[in-house]
């Protein structure tokens, strides 16, 4: 009997080191460049119900600046990785799965059918026929526009090229700067790139330029820069746009002192805090430039992915496949006033996420944005050179010329 | 004294002299002035465009308030106190011991290893950039304050030595003679006779060395990557990124930032002064 | 000594005190120097041959180091952006250099015995104590094309807006003038010390033989002044080649690299967002470092040369 109740005692024992050592293998370490309060809540809140439908899993976010995460995610993935790792989809993700520093999720997409779910996404999640991580939130791009200042002017959104010019014009002689715009950080440069590419060659044309299969020197390119001039030389842009970061670009836009601002629609919030409404502030596509070439567009895919060198890749794989799943992406875009990227995710119901739903629903692909989808050093030049192209349009062989030297040599 | 005395001068050069000075050290120290200002602003003035005049709003406390509350800006303090003072206590200590090495005796290489210890002062930070953020990842330091401390240690060894060894030297060498005749050993001349004389360089070292760390940013954005071990001169700079067109808040940050160098300096300034212009009136 | 222990015991210590004692003198100086030494071989002087080392090789820091002998030293060669690199740092000695005469300017301005002068001569120093980011950030407002305190005083004076740090000729001397500020602060500390020691009989006996003013600045007090100078054009060069925390804070090297400098253009090279090139970043390390070493071996000459008149 002593005996028995030693060994219960025992077996009490065992299980309750066992039950700890359970606790330390079933904790999950994320890392987020989630910084931003509303991405912050939104993981918060998503690693809460992760939690709740997984008792026996502990999740331990850490949370990074979202610029300085760019660069130390290089590090821990190669140094002390954690289990599950935000990032972006596309090119950008290149550099990591070529140095085999993430896991394949294949399996994960196949087990929970995310190649129907996930469809829109597909393609810029898969390098080399295998999936490398899960898609939860996107985001459209397009020119927020005053409406105020549109309808004083008599100005109609315009839909062509031709439209667009006139509507800067009519702006500009109401000495009304037509495009906000801060290239401090230069990326915003890159999305007029984008759009310009895509409306001028489209979308084919502009997923072999910055994969490296066309020089800058084309006469494609060349076209682009045409049309850029038409905006350029007039002094369509904000001046000293490298003064500013975005935001910092934000008050001329509200005070309109500038008409329009191509943007993603996270810039929609700040506007709004800033003091314009609903009836002031628009949303329009960039308008078509070739004419009766498929319309495609610029959305940003965040991702999560499972470092090669996770410790508790059974639990990562869990993760994965709850963020895939269409509630808990409803609910994490609520959150993010983002658009879900599972098409059986609920809508949402505001105004700008809406028509960015129609738009991209009903695009014929989705780009990732220039900083994505070429390689990070080809990316780097690629902006200084539109920056320096936007100050001084003289400037365009050159840039073009530097460009393509920095192409020749990064995509060998 | 040169120039010539201002008390020897005529009534209207002293009076000259009298309003320039305060004006001067105004516009001298505008920059900061308007940091301090724009610290107490509130945000009306900024969207009114009133960013350097006269604030109208005075919020003080919530822009203060805000600082500690909202962002981690008293742990990013923590951080650089973690790394500055065991920095200092570190460089210190063993720059005592080299420089006692290097100033007392003379044996063969001695020039040669002081000359790599102040050649090694001058050389740019980036050509150890590279190898340092290796070896700190290979080492598992990198990230942690841990790995800052130990390379700060390292590198401000350099100039310690500088200063320890020429302050040592020239100490009387009577009384290490004299140590030697009554039977001391090597070490107990180092720390009983030498280390007394060498208080007033300590306290120098000491306080010029927490400035330079406090204030360092490079390695700090190198061999740091994360908020919980970020000094504040690395979190100054992703505040800014967050914050971005909210001047007061930033500001309030930067005052709160510069605060323990600063005191520091107006508590110990004899001691700073005598560090930082070593050798700057012998010749 | 120790009357109480064993005798044998007591004998072996003896042995090895009287071997300590024979070999101490020889020792002590090896021992009190090696951790110094240590810590300063591994942190300092071995990651000086091995950025050399990489600097021969194609390495991203993560996949293995690929030997491409001159490779990235060719490249540079052709690289505009390191030219443009190479050209600021020539703007940013020689403007930094500036640091001298205005500080020698103030430390004579401040050198006086009026009431309350010690706390406003500390009060000019200031601006060297507080963090190089505070005053990046400072300046960076002072500049803002919108806002800026420069731009309502250019505007008072009914002259036309500048966007300093948006202009590719003009943002180099934009960061550097905010560099200054601390180096200036520096130099005026440096030469308010070496004013202290100025020798008053020397003065009395120029200003008796007529010197005055400019002649009397130049030919009796600035020879006195020559260690104080010494140590401010040491220091100020030091600072103009290692300047990265100013550009990194106000322009991040734009608008698109106008004002990178060499240790800026490393630093994106290597360990920036958009490139990990490790071994092109150490190759533009290392010619940084050659110009310095030029400099340094000139530096410990002159030191060299002190120590010989001791």
């Amino acid at each position: 009997m002593n005996f028995g109740k030693h060994c219960k005692r025992l077996a009490l024992t065992t299980a309750l080191a066992m039950s700890t050592l359970a606790a330390q293998a079933g904790e999950l370490v994320i890392n987020t460049d989630a910084s931003d309060p509303a991405p912050k809540a939104a993981f918060e809140a998503v690693v809460k119900d992760f939690e709740a439908a997984n008792p026996d899993v502990k999740v331990k976010i850490n949370t990074f600046d979202h610029e300085g995460f760019k660069t130390s995610i290089r590090n821990f993935l190669s140094a002390e990785a954690p289990d599950v790792v935000t990032w972006y989809a596309g090119n950008r993700m290149a550099p990591f799965v070529n140095a085999g520093l993430l896991d394949d999720v294949s399996d994960v997409w196949a087990k929970e059918g995310l190649s129907d779910k996930l469809k829109s996404a597909e393609a810029s999640m898969t390098i080399n026929g295998k999936k490398w991580g899960v898609p939860y939130t996107y985001y459209q791009w397009g020119i927020y526009y005053r409406k105020d200042i549109f309808a004083r002017l008599g100005i109609n959104p315009p839909k062509t090229w031709p439209e667009l010019l006139a509507a800067c014009a009519k702006l500009k002689a109401d000495k009304i700067t037509p495009f906000a715009i801060g290239s401090k950080q230069t990326w915003p440069t890159g999305g007029w790139f984008d759009y310009l590419d895509l409306r001028v060659n489209g979308y084919e044309f502009h997923m072999d330029l910055t994969a490296g299969k066309v020089p800058y020197t084309d006469k494609r390119v060349q076209a682009v820069f045409d049309r850029w001039d038409e905006l350029v030389k007039p002094g369509y842009f904000l001046a000293n746009h490298p003064s500013y970061m975005w935001q910092e670009a934000l008050p001329a836009f509200v005070k309109g002192e500038a008409a329009m601002y191509l943007m993603g629609n996270f810039a929609v919030a700040p506007m709004k805090e800033a003091g314009l409404k609903e009836e002031q502030l628009g949303f329009l596509p960039f308008p078509s430039i070739t004419p009766n070439l498929p319309r495609s567009e610029d959305a940003p895919t965040d991702t999560v992915h499972i470092p090669a060198k996770a410790r508790n890749k059974v639990d990562a794989r869990r993760f994965l496949a709850f963020i895939a799943r269409a509630d808990t992406q409803s609910k994490m875009n609520g959150i993010l006033g983002q658009l879900p990227v599972n098409k059986q995710a609920r809508q949402p119901d505001d105004t700008y996420l809406k028509a960015g739903f129609a738009m991209l629903s009903s695009a014929h692909a989705l780009a990732q944005f220039y900083d994505r989808d070429a390689l990070p050093e080809m990316a780097k030049a690629g902006m200084d050179g539109f920056q320096r192209y936007m100050l001084n349009p003289d400037s365009r062989n050159e840039v073009l010329k530097r460009l393509e030297e920095v192409r020749s040599r990064v995509y060998k | 004294m040169f120039p010539t005395p201002i008390a020897q001068t005529g009534m209207p050069v002293r009076m000259l002299y009298g309003i320039a000075l305060p004006l001067s050290l105004l516009i001298w120290l505008l920059p900061i002035i308007g940091v301090a200002m724009t610290s107490v602003r509130g945000q009306a003035d900024l969207t009114a465009g009133n960013y350097w005049g006269w604030p109208t709003h005075w919020q003080m406390i919530q822009n203060y308030t805000a600082v500690f509350h909202n962002t981690p800006i008293l742990h990013y303090i923590g951080n650089s106190f973690l790394v500055t003072l065991p920095t200092v206590a570190g460089a210190v200590a063993l720059s005592c011991m080299a420089g006692f090495a290097l100033g007392i005796y003379r044996f063969r290489f001695n020039l040669l290893l002081f000359f790599i210890f102040v050649g090694g002062n001058f050389i740019p930070f980036q050509i150890l950039m590279v190898p340092v953020r290796d070896l700190s990842l290979r080492l598992g330091l990198y990230d942690t304050v841990m790995g800052l401390v130990l390379f700060h240690t390292a590198f401000q060894t350099g100039f310690c030595t500088f200063f320890m060894r020429n302050f040592i030297r020239e100490l009387p060498s009577e009384l290490v003679d004299a140590a030697r005749v009554e039977g001391a050993t090597e070490f107990q001349i180092f720390w009983k006779v030498v280390l007394p004389l060498t208080r007033p360089a300590i306290a120098a070292l000491a306080v010029l060395i927490f400035t330079f760390i406090w204030n360092d940013y490079f390695w700090a954005t190198v061999l740091i990557q994360g908020d919980h071990a970020m000094p504040v001169t690395g979190g100054l700079k992703s505040l800014n990124g967050e914050w971005v067109a909210q001047w007061q808040l930033v500001s309030a940050g930067s005052i709160v930032a510069a605060l323990p160098p600063v005191l520091i300096f107006f508590l110990m300034q004899r001691h700073f002064i005598a560090g930082l212009t070593l050798g700057a009136n012998k010749g | 000594m120790t009357t109480t222990s064993p005798p044998s015991l007591a004998a072996a210590h003896d042995a090895a005190d009287g071997w300590w004692a024979r070999h101490q003198r020889a020792l002590a100086p090896v021992l009190f120097l090696l951790p110094a030494a240590l810590m300063f071989t591994v942190y300092v002087i071995a990651p000086i041959f091995q950025s050399i080392a990489i600097s021969f090789t194609d390495w991203d820091g993560l996949g293995v180091k690929r030997f491409i002998g001159f490779g990235n030293y060719v490249e540079l060669a052709s690289d505009p952006d390191f030219r443009t690199a190479m050209f600021n740092n020539v703007i940013w000695l020689l403007g930094y250099l500036l640091a001298i005469p205005i500080g020698l300017a103030m430390a004579l301005f401040l050198n006086q015995t009026v009431f309350g002068i010690r706390l406003i001569k500390a009060l000019f120093f200031f601006p060297f104590v507080i963090s190089q980011v505070v005053v990046g950030l400072v300046f960076s407002w002072f500049y803002d094309p919108t806002n800026g305190l420069l731009f309502h005083v250019l505007r008072a004076l009914g002259l036309p807006p500048v966007a300093v740090l948006s202009d590719e000729h003009l943002v180099t001397y934009g960061i550097v003038a905010a560099g200054l500020y601390p180096q200036i602060a520096y130099c005026m500390i440096l030469y308010l010390t070496g004013l202290n020691n100025v020798r008053a009989d020397l003065i009395e006996a120029a200003r008796l033989e007529g010197a005055r003013g400019f002649s009397l600045l130049w030919h009796v007090v600035l020879p006195q002044l020559r260690p104080a100078t010494f140590i401010a054009v040491v220091v100020t060069v030091v600072g103009s080649l290692r300047s990265f925390d100013m550009i990194s804070i106000m322009t991040q090297g734009g608008p698109y690299g106008s004002s990178r400098v060499l240790a800026y253009y490393m630093y994106e090279q290597a360990l920036s967002e958009y490139g990990y090139r490790m071994g092109y970043g150490t190759a533009i390390a290392t010619v940084l470092f050659l110009v310095m070493l030029v400099y340094i071996v000139f530096v410990l000459a002159q030191i060299w040369r002190q120590e010989r008149e001791l």
